[in-house]
């Protein structure tokens, strides 16, 4: 890393070609949030869909080509195009990029006391192959077989036949190298380049997060990548990776030498798929963390017992991939296996959300924006985990399997656990970030908004899975047992309007508060992690004078010690 | 780098006590290991659950496949010897040596490419049958970490000229050499899977 | 009963109520488990909110073992319902299935976008199917020269099923996979090309019911719907005559396009 690629005066070269990590971590932070918007708006279409099926589709309508929405009312493939894309933008390009590439390249070297990251041109490699990526993914909506229409899944032989897919498993290709390399780079950061006295049981939470994380990533996602190069080559040099002897497809017949399997696809997509769910909530669990013990003003309770469940989450994270397959014609013994590891798998995540109660008890609890974000996890995280239990259960997930059960399932994980906290991490790294506070009244306001409207979103979902509702279902009327519910269809569509409404504030809010938010001094929190050491911002090589660590991560309120905290670098006599 | 931050940098790691570079290489190749595992997973599910297999040896050229067994074996060991010469700083003896790694990995990829191309002419292609899928899918993403190789071991032939006496110089070579050793083992896996069994 | 609404359908099957039964007691468990959390959450953040003069406290050191306390009740509570109700229950449904000609015995065949219901006819034998064969008249490609496919019955989106007997039903796919789901019986299982797999069920009500597909197959995956019709043993086999070929030519199903 040299001085000369940070003083280029070029702004594009500053700002896209730096490899300090701080700018890095930055774009990642505002790439990715531009993708989830661009993933939310993909399911506002869609939901006006769900809410109304078939009547034509306000303002955008008339826009759209007539392939993809004649006399504006959608197709059925453009649906399942947007379906497809949605999940795959909101995984792929929207949450892990802001968990990991965003908050775990800005905040995990300050928290160690690095300088920069282990391989900071690899880093500037990584965020560029997710650019790229990602906007190729995007792109796809405008090439001529138009984007990917077979789920985020791409379940074989459909995705084989259907067009679009090439460029989704292009693209895919380029973001697991992203995440293979940023991966590499952070288990190399955190092992290698702590600061003197930082000893693993000194880390703060988010870093054994951002740890379990990059493992999961390293491990998980080859074989993915290589199941992707079996459906390319399916797809380009006509093999069989994934089809059988004899398709019929529209009553013609496949020419393919056949022999391979489908099943192999399933195996190997959910091998990674269900370790990249985690991914999707390590990281939202250390900010989470972080916040915490902040705002509480004392440690948070049983720090080895999260970071031990962590550990465990990250390894039982590898033998539950076929909890998703306990009806796609796997052996049905196998699932007992499945079964038994998915029971256990949920005991850590129990131990993780139990710790973080006991947190606030005895604590001074200050509600402060980011706070706000981080106590609704709790609760949220709690439905959506608890509802991952009657589908883990071999027997309820029969009925429950595909149906919007699952949506809501996963949803309330994602979206008003994982994104919520993701967005607490905003407000709370904001001034680190700028050196400038976010405004507290609209902060509040997007809070209470989103909360609210995510969860008119999202729980009628639970209903309807009840009442059978099929997920990916583009006309949900079709069906007469969904007939019932479809009124909660409207009600999760209204509010997902006003969800984004609510968004408004929040985007005025971010990109006013960098150049006119109220000014703060270096730890506008009274924190003691490292993060909150060094100058806000930081400046290149992040820290002005040597750092020593003595103490672990949150020590808060010591008795008998001037104030209620203790920075890491702080030196105090017991 | 300044001067007022430099204590932070080069610390040693406390806990690993290896260089950045030779770390990342491992986690890197563990990696390599998870995606080389899942394509023999692959081949040896497909294999089981196939009706017919044919025999390596029917379909493949065994002699050609040995030839080249021997060819990265022994690049192995040239690629051995330019890390000792690096090692003991005699740039000469390393330029040599990882000439000599780079031609042989050349002579792999070429005495592949007579292999396929005499496939090819059978009309034998990846859609002729899984068999044939699956070998020209593991020999061809094996072909790739060979070329990669080259490219690595090119650039440090190319860098030696500048920097020889750059003190992470060695353990560059030493990375490139682990990795070169990964390509070498993937292929004596391959080799017996795809010939012999 | 109504047969939709905002709840359960209508349960219809022997393992119905063994499924309504796990997922009434689990939520039951669930809401209980987030009420007693809930209320526990809102007091501690009430009760140590910010005051003024008071500091925080920090939590002794064996403390946290209480903490795994909750971990210890959900962990017996899962083993229980995995040893007693899980495992025994998924074996019954999905692992005993009743080998076929033993019972009666129906074959899907999926397709994109239609149910092909494949009867094995008087004999009791389903004929050959062959791809080379598959034509808008014959679309399952039941190869003729096979004597046991001359009295087969093939129809499109339609299953009847006899009431309060158990059924075999083979499913399998000739181009993506699909999924079987009959709302009421609570079934549903993946129909994979290439792969043949039982499953098998008890209706316990005379009735018409829904078929839909569950899982993404293509542009008219939502339309992709039948219905099966459960009849008395003797309205059944009435119905069953009724639908014999009578020369070799096969029932169309090309109004599935
Ligand atoms: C961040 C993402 C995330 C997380 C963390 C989880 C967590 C879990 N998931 Fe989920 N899951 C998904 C994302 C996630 N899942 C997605 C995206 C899908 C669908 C993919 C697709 O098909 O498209 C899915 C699908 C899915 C299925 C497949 C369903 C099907 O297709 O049929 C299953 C089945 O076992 C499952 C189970 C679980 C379980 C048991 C957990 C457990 O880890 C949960 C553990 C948590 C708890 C148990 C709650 C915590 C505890 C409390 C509330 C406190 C309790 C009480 C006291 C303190 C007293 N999930
Ligand atoms: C991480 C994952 C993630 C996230 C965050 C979301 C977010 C949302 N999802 Fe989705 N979803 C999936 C992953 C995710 N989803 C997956 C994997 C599927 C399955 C796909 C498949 O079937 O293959 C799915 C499917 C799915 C369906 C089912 C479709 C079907 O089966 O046919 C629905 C239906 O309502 C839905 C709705 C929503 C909604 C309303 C949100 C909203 O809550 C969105 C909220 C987003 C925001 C609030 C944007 C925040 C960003 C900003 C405010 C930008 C700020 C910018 C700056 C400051 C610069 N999703
Ligand atoms: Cu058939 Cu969905
Ligand atoms: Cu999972």
């Amino acid at each position: 890393m040299s001085q000369d690629s940070h003083s280029s005066s070029k702004p594009f070269y500053r700002y896209f070609f730096s490899t300090d990590h701080k700018v890095i971590g930055l774009l990642y932070t505002i790439t990715a949030l531009f993708f989830l918007l661009c993933g939310f708006m993909l399911m506002l279409v869609m939901r006006w869909q769900l809410a109304f099926p078939g009547s034509p589709i306000p303002f955008l309508g008339h826009i759209l080509s007539p392939a993809l929405a004649p006399n504006g009312v959608m197709t059925p493939d453009f649906y399942n195009a947007l379906g497809a894309m949605h999940g795959t933008i909101m995984v792929f390009l929207g949450i892990v990029p802001l968990g990991v590439g965003g908050f775990g390249n800005y905040v995990l070297p300050l928290q160690i006391g690095a300088e920069d990251m282990a391989f900071p041109r690899l880093n500037l490699a990584s965020y560029w192959f997710f650019l790229l990526g990602g906007l190729l993914m995007l792109s796809s909506f405008i090439m001529p077989g138009g984007a990917a229409q077979s789920g985020w899944t791409s379940y074989p032989p459909l995705a084989i036949i259907n067009p679009g897919q090439t460029v989704w498993l292009f693209a895919m290709v380029m973001l697991i190298t992203s995440s293979l390399l940023g991966a590499v780079n952070f288990l190399v950061t955190s092992f290698n380049m702590r600061a003197l006295g930082m000893k693993l049981s000194r880390l703060p939470i988010f870093v054994w997060a951002q740890i379990v994380t990059a493992f999961l990533l390293l491990l998980a996602f080859p074989p993915l990548e290589a199941a992707s190069v079996l459906q390319l080559m399916d797809r380009i040099a006509h093999t069989s990776f994934y089809l059988p002897q004899g398709l019929v497809i529209l009553g013609m017949r496949h020419i393919a030498s056949g022999g391979g399997q489908p099943l192999l696809w399933q195996h190997l997509f959910w091998f990674l798929a269900h370790p990249e769910v985690y991914v999707l909530l390590l990281p939202a669990m250390g900010i989470v963390s972080e916040i915490l013990a902040n705002n509480t003003r004392k440690p948070i309770h049983g720090y080895n017992v999260i970071v031990g469940s962590m550990i465990a989450i990250g390894i039982l994270a590898f033998v539950v991939w076929a909890h998703h397959m306990f009806i796609s014609g796997m052996s049905a013994v196998l699932s007992d296996f499945f079964l038994v590891t998915t029971m256990i798998i949920s005991v850590p995540s129990v131990a993780i959300l139990t710790s973080f109660v006991f947190s606030l008890r005895g604590g001074s609890i200050r509600f402060t924006t980011p706070m706000l974000f981080a106590l609704a996890f709790l609760p949220m995280f709690g439905i959506g985990g608890l509802t991952g239990l009657p589908l883990g259960l071999t027997v309820t997930d029969i009925y429950l399997h595909d149906t919007y059960y699952i949506i809501g399932h996963f949803h309330y994980i994602v979206v008003p656990g994982s994104l919520l906290a993701l967005m607490g991490g905003v407000y709370y790294w904001f001034p680190k970030w700028f050196g400038r506070k976010m405004n507290d009244t609209l902060g509040k306001w997007h809070f209470w908004t989103s909360l609210i409207c995510m969860n008119g979103i999202f729980f009628p979902m639970f209903i309807q899975g009840l009442a059978g509702q099929d997920r990916r279902y583009y006309d949900p009327m079709a069906a007469l047992h969904s007939v019932p519910t479809q009124p909660l269809h409207v009600v999760s569509s209204v509010f997902a309007g006003l969800l984004f409404l609510a968004q408004i504030p929040f985007i005025y809010n971010f990109f006013h508060s960098i150049r006119h938010g109220e000014k703060t001094d270096d730890n506008p929190w009274q924190a003691t992690t490292l993060d909150w050491a060094c100058p806000s911002p930081p400046p290149h090589g992040n820290f002005t004078k040597p750092i020593r660590v003595y103490h672990g991560p949150y020590e808060y309120s010591p008795v008998g010690h001037k104030t209620d905290w203790v920075p890491q670098n702080e030196e105090v006599l017991a | 780098m300044s001067s007022s931050t430099a204590t932070l940098v080069h610390q040693p790691g406390e806990s690993t006590g290896v260089t950045n570079a030779k770390l990342g290489i491992w986690l890197f190749l563990a990696s390599e290991i998870m995606l080389f595992s899942t394509l023999f997973t692959t081949y040896i599910v497909l294999r089981l659950g196939a009706a017919s297999w044919p025999r390596g040896w029917d379909v493949l050229n065994v002699p050609l496949g040995m030839l080249n067994t021997f060819v990265l074996i022994t690049s192995s060991v040239t690629m051995v010897m330019a890390y000792a010469k690096a090692h003991d700083r005699d740039l000469k003896g390393f330029q040599r040596y990882i000439s000599l790694t780079i031609f042989l990995a050349f002579v792999f990829l070429i005495v592949k490419g007579f292999e396929w191309d005499a496939h090819f002419r059978h009309n034998e292609f990846p859609s002729t049958s899984i068999f044939h899928a699956v070998y020209f899918t593991l020999t061809g993403l094996h072909g790739l970490h060979v070329i990669g190789g080259i490219i690595v071991n090119s650039g440090l032939l190319y860098l030696s000229r500048t920097d020889f006496d750059h003190p992470l110089f060695v353990g560059r070579v030493e990375g490139a050499g682990l990795y070169w050793h990964f390509v070498d083992i993937v292929w004596i896996f391959l080799f017996p899977a795809l010939y012999l069994l | 009963m109504k047969q939709y609404g905002w709840g359960l359908p209508l349960a219809a099957s022997s393992y119905a109520g063994s499924i309504d039964f796990g997922i009434y007691l689990i939520h039951a468990v669930m809401i209980l488990i987030f009420i007693i959390w809930g209320v526990f959450f809102t007091y501690l953040l009430i009760k140590y909110r910010k005051k003024t003069g008071v500091a925080a406290q920090r939590d002794e050191a064996h403390g946290v073992f209480k903490s795994l306390i909750p971990d210890l009740i959900v962990m017996v509570f899962e083993i229980v319902l995995i040893a007693v109700y899980a495992i025994p229950v998924w074996s019954k449904i999905k692992i005993d299935t009743p080998a076929s000609g033993n019972v009666n015995t129906v074959a899907i065949e999926a397709q994109q976008w239609s149910w092909n219901i494949h009867y094995p006819g008087p004999d009791g034998k389903f004929g050959k199917t062959e791809s080379k064969y598959v034509h808008f008249s014959n679309p399952i490609g039941l190869d003729y020269n096979d004597p046991a496919a001359k009295d087969d019955i093939v129809i499109a989106n339609e299953l009847h099923l006899p009431v309060n007997e158990p059924t075999v039903i083979e499913l399998t796919s000739m181009d993506v996979i699909h999924s079987l789901f009959i709302p009421e019986f609570r079934l549903k299982q993946d129909a994979v090309p290439g792969m043949k797999i039982p499953v098998w069920v008890k209706p316990t009500k005379i009735g018409t019911f829904e078929i839909s597909c569950a899982q993404l197959c293509g542009m008219a995956h939502s339309f992709m719907r039948g219905k099966v019709v459960v009849q008395s043993r003797a309205d059944y086999d009435a119905w069953l005559k009724s639908r014999e070929p009578q020369s070799a030519q096969p029932v169309s199903a090309s109004e599935a396009f």
